[in-house]
């Protein structure tokens, strides 16, 4: 049924519709809005039988999430940002237990400075964590790759991370086409655990492993992801079949025959790269885009396929990789090992800063000319910059830097982009 | 595709009224977006939300720089922020306010754009009479119909059933009525 509805409550509904058993969480922005109307749905009865467990961090909310899906219940929770980091040591516990957890990771900015606004830092510091990652372009999509996500999790006895942009996403109002729960039962079948803790049949889970099987139980982790990669574009042909529409899969290419020019990225920012790619190909551009929507395992043939015939590739991403440049653009790199082919990483919107198809046009059509940097900082303010460097020259006591800067760029509450 | 934004402060709706305009779009068959400009909201701070109207699938996510319309919720804000900033020469212009351009110094400012594109609105009064309370959104949604067509008021009222329900939304239908007939009979003497 088509509806017109917030991000984050298409997410709980589609959630509520997967017959969740456990929901834990704990609130932090901009997740907030999808356990809270789970935590309805659970109070109002219409989520049923489930429990919402509050708890009193993000690392409790994981650890809890662990024990209900060890003792054979369908587990989710959500969160972003600092809390997922609060967590991470029992989000590598998870995995290393093959808990087959949803997770929704409303993608935001980590601090310090402290950013409540979107970037996919969170994220992919968590990307060697082993949990399975996938990326929403859209609401539909975020939706969509909730109910595919509980499907391959359970199936491959690993948790998984659905990355929907914070803000841009969780808080845009747009069309969604909600399944009804007749679909959602016909392509999700009953969680059947492939190890579970039964008091009538004990067995105990998280051994302690030395050097004689660790690395056979860490391979084990990473072959049993890599088979993601077979079975998403599968389900993803079921949920057609089902649902009536494309969704998910490993990548997406978009107007990419005779390319020279190619695009990668992830998250919602494909729309408006799509839109600045139409009007360039409408100027003669051979412009395309490829839109990587499975982050881990990172699908390096595909990837590979779809841009060898490209003679540059522009990773734009959200996300910056200190003292070496881009993440998702590193990972882009290794796909295209041996390959005579430029590829430029573009640090953008991270923070917040929103991502215009001005920018982009200016971007794109420099990198065709192959007169951008290597590593390039998309509308960076390089004056403020090189001010605050100036202070620390002419002064050891130079102040707190984010404050300084904040104050040369003036007030920002009603500026708009 | 047609763009609008909408200016207000912290506590006057403005985030729900760019929602409650994408569902009167959609209500209508068409494709919107409404997103909220995602600052420290806070009580009486300035709040800036959007909303983009079309017939095809919206796949843009910048903020609206250029806009088709503009709805201000509070003129206060019309000394302390750049409102105007991209407003298109043939935009439209809905103050929520009981004074004339002339009176809120706009005059000048506003010389030679399309005038039947230009309103005012006592929104605050309308809702404080209907409502009880100084939530000016829904009448200016009822406002901007009536001066842009862009929705019917049909439309609003369901939105405004889709978010509100009992005396609430039977408050603000009535607000956002008059407010629309407002800008109406303003229109036909522009």
């Amino acid at each position: 049924m088509l509806k017109q509805m917030e991000g984050s409550r298409a997410v709980a509904e589609a959630v509520a519709l997967c017959r969740p058993e456990v929901i834990c969480a704990y609130p932090i922005s901009p997740q907030t809005h999808i356990v809270e109307a789970l935590g309805e749905f659970v109070k109002d009865g219409s989520l049923a039988p489930c429990e919402f467990i509050n708890v009193e961090s993000e690392f409790a909310a994981m650890s809890v999430a662990i024990g209900s899906s060890a003792a054979g219940a369908r587990t989710y929770t959500a969160t972003a940002s600092q809390g997922l980091l609060f967590m991470a040591e029992a989000v590598y516990n998870a995995s290393g237990l093959g808990l087959p957890i949803v997770m929704t990771v409303a993608n935001r900015a980590i601090g310090a400075p402290i950013n409540i606004w979107n970037d996919h830092t969170d994220a992919l510091s968590q990307r060697d964590s082993g949990w399975l990652q996938i990326f929403a372009e859209t609401n539909q999509e975020a939706l969509d790759l909730h109910i595919q996500g509980f499907r391959l999790a359970e199936e491959l006895s690993l948790p998984i991370m659905v990355c929907m942009d914070g803000f841009i996403l969780t808080h845009a109002y747009e069309r969604v086409d909600m399944p009804t729960q007749e679909q959602v039962d016909a392509y999700l079948p009953k969680y059947e655990p492939r190890q579970v803790l039964d008091p009538a049949e004990p067995v105990s889970i998280g051994a302690m492993v030395g050097p004689e099987a660790f690395m056979e139980v860490r391979y084990l982790a990473h072959a049993k992801q890599m088979e993601a990669l077979k079975l998403i574009p599968a389900y993803a042909a079921e949920f057609k079949s089902v649902f009536g529409r494309d969704s998910g899969g490993l990548v997406h290419t978009y107007k990419a025959d005779d390319a020279e020019t190619m695009v990668v990225a992830m998250g919602s920012v494909l729309g408006t790269i799509k839109d600045t790619v139409d009007e360039m190909r409408a100027a003669g551009h051979k412009i395309g885009v490829l839109g990587i929507t499975l982050f881990r395992p990172f699908p390096i043939a595909q990837v590979r396929a779809a841009l060898q015939g490209a003679q540059r590739v522009v990773v734009l991403e959200k996300s910056l990789a200190v003292g070496l440049g881009g993440i998702l653009a590193t990972n882009v790199r290794m796909a295209l090992s041996a390959l005579p082919i430029d590829v430029y990483t573009v640090v953008a919107g991270i923070g917040g800063r929103p991502i215009t198809m001005r920018s982009l046009h200016g971007l794109f059509r420099r990198a065709e000319q192959d007169d951008i940097d290597a590593v390039t900082f998309l509308d960076l303010n390089r004056a403020v910059v090189d001010k605050q460097l100036d202070r620390e020259r002419a002064k050891r006591r130079s102040g707190p830097a984010a404050e300084a800067m904040l104050r040369d760029v003036g007030v920002v509450a009603a500026k708009l982009a | 595709m047609f763009q609008v934004r909408i200016h207000g402060r912290g506590g006057q709706g403005v985030v729900t009224a760019a929602e409650m305009l994408s569902i009167a779009a959609f209500e209508e068959g068409r494709h919107a977006q409404a997103f909220p400009s995602f600052g420290s909201e806070r009580t009486g701070a300035p709040v800036v939300a959007f909303c983009r109207i079309d017939d095809r699938e919206i796949r843009l996510r910048e903020p609206i720089m250029a806009p088709d319309a503009l709805i201000i919720q509070d003129p206060t804000l019309l000394h302390q922020v750049d409102v105007f900033a991209g407003m298109k020469p043939d935009g439209y212009l809905l103050i929520n306010t009981g004074k004339s351009f002339e009176q809120l110094g706009l005059a000048d400012f506003l010389r030679g754009r399309r005038s039947e594109h230009l309103c005012t609105v006592p929104a605050t009064e309308i809702a404080l009479r209907h409502v009880g309370r100084p939530v000016p959104n829904v009448p200016l949604l009822g406002g901007f119909a009536a001066m842009s067509g862009m929705i019917r008021l049909e439309s609003v009222i369901k939105a405004i059933n889709d978010k509100f329900s009992g005396k609430v939304a039977a408050g603000n239908v009535a607000a956002a009525t008059e407010a629309y007939k407002i800008v109406r009979e303003e229109m036909a003497h522009a």
